[in-house]
């Protein structure tokens, strides 16, 4: 990026302006863009109004018995539970990978992000096989020990466990990023008053990483709320379960809109629990920013302990799946050589990373309007755009056939139909971690800017843009990971014919013939790692002080 | 930045490709749209003659058969489909029932067992599976099985059977029971089943491989996984065991199809189902699914007992779907789902 020219003064209204800062009204601009992203994600929650407008009062029973109460209390627990969890092993592995000497840090930042593109129905039949009743953990023990069957973990025990190992990279993606934007002289002065290096980490590394965890700890719980694949292997009864089971078993969409309605409801209960954790603070830093690199912590005598958390994690949460698909391939590979997919790997590419891009260019307004113009409108405008991450595959899908078949028949089965329903289902993930970064920007920088007689724009796109690109481009690694593996929204909105990677092993897995689901299940994983070794390196670069 | 340039240069590389593979399907060809629930793997290949056997290019959305049933009625009179092929009757039953469907011709239907048909004419089976427990011929004979289904809710079966709770037919099979006997019995039977802590898998493949491996001495599933598994892994100790006297445990279910009302090309559509329940759709699906033939005159795979001799309960497919949501709720709240 070269510099613009300076000196082409501005008048002194321009100045003036300046003045009186603080939670000023947003651009025009950014209002209407916000305005039109919150439009997009509103389409789910219309449909539900209107589907839920048509009900009889049976329909209303159902949702007022004890049941639906409990099942929605099931699913808070739950969603707090592994929320809780995925903070416990997302923040020390960001740490460790970042700001240590941890051998083989880039390796395990790659393993430790990677969990997050194995689909949670794999997830959780991986953990199934091997410590369930009869799995393999049984097998090993039933010769030397005699053991016949182990204790169900299925259950509430199953699901968190699955549910945690395959959604803390959300914490640590977004931790991992916060930590970048760190300003270690903050760090340098906890150190010269006398800190250890385990208080600095507490007392200082710890608060300033808040809204990372918070903005991880929120993917986490939205996702809890949503997953149904998970919960379903695992059998632990929870609130989607309600809403599929209107789908499958009474075939009537009004109970499930109502239900789906509620679902949302606690999403945004979600949200304003995480407003409050985040609190008022501000996180940025109060220079322009030291371009000094992060010191690296040396570990000494808790290397090893360090090595074997970050092993033990990628065990579970990365070699168990592996090793499952591995197992299919070879089955598959002894019964004939299956069929590699490479253009269902193409076209899984294609939509994911349209997806991702289009979801980074939506979130942006949103982010922006949360981060520098906190108010009552941006407030509604993120709830909004955060409501269609909570609600099921399934009913942001249909919510689209609707919409679409009724007002845009033309957008109908189409690609880009495809794209906008990964950016309702997604804008979070991608909405995040760039308020994150934000957060970490400064408005002096902008105003520094501006009083040096630049517009707005330029502000933004020279000064703001290139520090809120790392918050980017962690959120659309996280949208391309998430849409590569997004299955109901897919299968229902595709062009017919179009096929993905996660369409093929839907194919392959709803046959039972799990051989054929592995290759296509392994080239998502493999082609997954792509956009994380790009992330990881770049983690690596600036934690390690070099430029990329 | 540079991560962006990436994903937008990838992006690019699989536009070329997503590209040709999008654009197939012109020509003047005659297209029909069929969104089928029937997996890909045990349909395409009757799809493949039909398009040459007819000179119409068949345009298949796959998808779960519920799933699909409430896309029709999202779309409405919108739907782009023609045909609907569902993987059993309650998903045809809740389509019939929002009005979606044509009526078929009763010469088409005239053929086919009136138990696989709706009364009102507006779908139509195509196969039929039977429920069965298939048990492990190591550690069981035939006359270890019992009279009826419901006998394995006695605690001597504690530890030894496996089925798939998930799984839509194991459903079907508990909506059939709350049909016939009753949500008593059905509850109490379903407590029993899980007081005898039974193996659960995710599906009636996974179930019959562990009844194979002697995981489980019997497994409630449909008859025709025990040839598939075998026809991957050779001889395997297995048998399905069929129940008498109109006992639950024998319920025979249908996938079947539906023309849309919405069709632009019924004449098309009826050419589609006609194949299908006519001699090329019940010699095809013996032979590659090992399901029963609907229609009078084809016979069952040969080594199976034929459909006539399988006394099956006396349950109005239709009525099937109504019931499923009992069914759900039940097994919920027994923690079977």
């Amino acid at each position: 990026m070269t510099s613009a020219p300076l000196g082409r003064g501005r008048s002194a209204g321009a100045v003036a302006r300046l003045r009186g800062l603080g939670p000023r009204r947003p651009p025009l601009a950014l209002r209407l863009s916000g305005l039109a992203v919150a439009a997009l994600m509103v389409v789910p929650l219309v449909y539900l109004v209107v589907r839920a407008w048509g009900g009889d009062s049976g329909s209303w029973e159902l949702i007022l018995r004890g049941r639906t109460v409990w099942l929605a209390l099931r699913s808070a627990g739950l969603a707090a539970a592994v929320t809780a969890g995925a903070v416990a092993l997302g923040v020390p592995l960001a740490w460790l990978t970042t700001r240590t000497d941890l051998p083989g840090r880039r390796a395990f930042a790659v393993a430790a992000a990677l969990p997050l593109v194995i689909p949670s129905y794999i997830g959780a039949f991986a953990i199934l096989s091997a410590l369930g009743p009869r799995g393999m953990l049984q097998e090993m023990l039933e010769g030397p020990l005699g053991v016949e069957r182990l204790p169900d973990i299925s259950g509430f025990f199953g699901a968190w466990l699955a549910l945690m190992l395959f959604t803390y990279p959300y914490v640590f993606l977004t931790v991992a990023a916060g930590i970048r934007g760190l300003d270690p002289s903050f760090e340098d002065a906890g150190r010269a008053l006398g800190r250890s290096p385990w208080g600095v980490f507490r007392k200082i590394t710890l608060p300033l990483l808040k809204p990372s965890i918070a903005a991880g700890g929120l993917l986490v719980a939205l996702y809890t709320l949503h997953d149904f694949g998970a919960v379903s292997l695992m059998r632990f009864s929870v609130f989607t379960q309600a809403i599929y089971l209107q789908y499958r078993g009474s075939f009537d969409r009004t109970p499930a809109a109502i239900l789906s309605l509620m679902l949302a409801a606690l999403a945004v209960g979600v949200l304003v629990l995480e407003q409050s954790a985040r609190g008022r603070a501000r996180y940025y830093r109060s220079g322009s920013g030291s371009k000094k690199p992060l010191g690296r912590l040396e570990l000494g005598r808790w290397k090893l302990p360090a090595v074997l958390f970050c092993s033990a994690v990628a065990g579970v949460a990365l070699v168990l799946p592996l090793s499952v698909i591995g197992f299919w391939l070879l089955r598959g590979l002894a019964a004939g050589a299956p069929q590699v997919a490479w253009s269902a790997a193409g076209a899984s590419v294609l939509v994911s990373a349209a997806g991702a891009t289009v979801a980074v260019g939506a979130a942006l307004p949103v982010a922006l309007l949360a981060a520098r113009h906190p108010g009552p409108g941006s407030v509604v405008t993120e709830r909004l755009a955060y409501s269609g991450y909570a609600l099921p595959g399934i009913v942001v899908a249909l919510a689209f056939v609707f919409m679409t078949t009724s007002a845009v028949p033309w957008l109908y089965q189409s690609l880009p139909l495809v794209v906008l329903a990964y950016v309702v289902l997604f804008l979070p993930q991608a909405a995040e971690p760039l308020r994150a970064a934000l957060l970490q920007v400064g408005p002096r920088i902008e105003e520094a800017g501006r009083a040096l007689g630049r517009s707005r724009r330029t502000v933004f796109v020279r000064l703001v843009a290139p520090l809120a690109a790392r918050g980017a481009l962690a959120g659309a690694a996280l949208v391309f990971l998430t849409a590569m593996k997004e299955l109901p929204a897919t299968l229902l909105l595709r062009p017919t014919g179009f096929e993905t990677l996660a369409t093929r092993v839907w194919t392959g897995a709803t046959a039972g013939l799990y051989s054929n689901a592995a290759v296509p299940a392994a080239l998502l994983i493999a082609i997954s790692t792509v956009p994380l070794y790009l992330v990881a390196r770049r983690v690596e670069a600036e934690a390690g002080g070099g430029r990329p | 930045m540079a991560g962006t340039l990436v994903l937008l240069t990838l992006a690019a590389a699989a536009c070329d490709d997503g590209g040709s593979s999008g654009a197939s399907g012109g020509g003047a060809e005659e297209t029909l749209t069929i969104y089928s629930g029937r997996e890909e793997e045990y349909v395409e290949g009757l799809f493949e003659d039909f398009e040459n056997a007819e000179g119409i290019d068949l345009e298949v959305r796959y998808g779960d058969s519920a799933e699909l049933a409430a896309t029709l009625a999202e779309e409405g009179e919108a739907s782009p489909a023609d045909v609907f092929f569902s993987q059993d009757a309650g998903s045809l039953g809740a389509v019939a029932g929002a009005g979606l469907f044509a009526e078929i011709d009763e010469e088409v239907l005239g053929s086919i067992d009136e138990r696989f048909r709706s009364p009102e004419n507006l779908w139509v089976g195509t196969s039929g599976r039977a429920r069965v427990a298939a048990y492990n011929t190591e550690a069981l004979a035939a006359e270890d099985m019992p009279d009826s289904v419901l006998d394995f809710a006695e605690p001597e079966w504690e530890g030894r059977i496996g089925f798939p709770p998930t799984n839509s037919s194991f459903q079907a099979f508990v909506a059939a029971l709350i049909l016939l006997e009753g949500e008593d019995t059905a509850t109490e039977f379903l407590e029993g089943l899980v007081a005898n802590e039974p193996l659960l898998y995710e599906d009636n493949e996974a179930t019959l491989r562990a009844v194979a491996d002697g995981e489980v001495e019997v497994g409630l599933v449909n008859h025709y996984y025990l040839y598939e598994v075998a026809a991957e892994e050779g001889d395997i100790p297995v048998a399905n065991h069929f129940f008498d006297g109109g006992d639950p445990g024998a319920l025979v279910n249908a996938a079947g199809v539906g023309i849309l009302a919405t069709t632009d090309g019924p004449d098309v559509a009826r050419r589609f189902v006609e194949y299908v329940t006519g001699e090329p759709g019940q010699t095809y699906f013996p032979e590659a699914t090992h399901e029963y033939p609907v229609a009078e005159g084809f016979n069952a795979p040969e080594d199976l007992p034929p459909l006539d001799d399988i006394e099956a309960p006396e349950v109005d497919l239709s009525d099937l779907g109504g019931t499923l949501e009992p069914a759900l709720e039940l097994m919920a709240e027994v923690g079977l789902l």
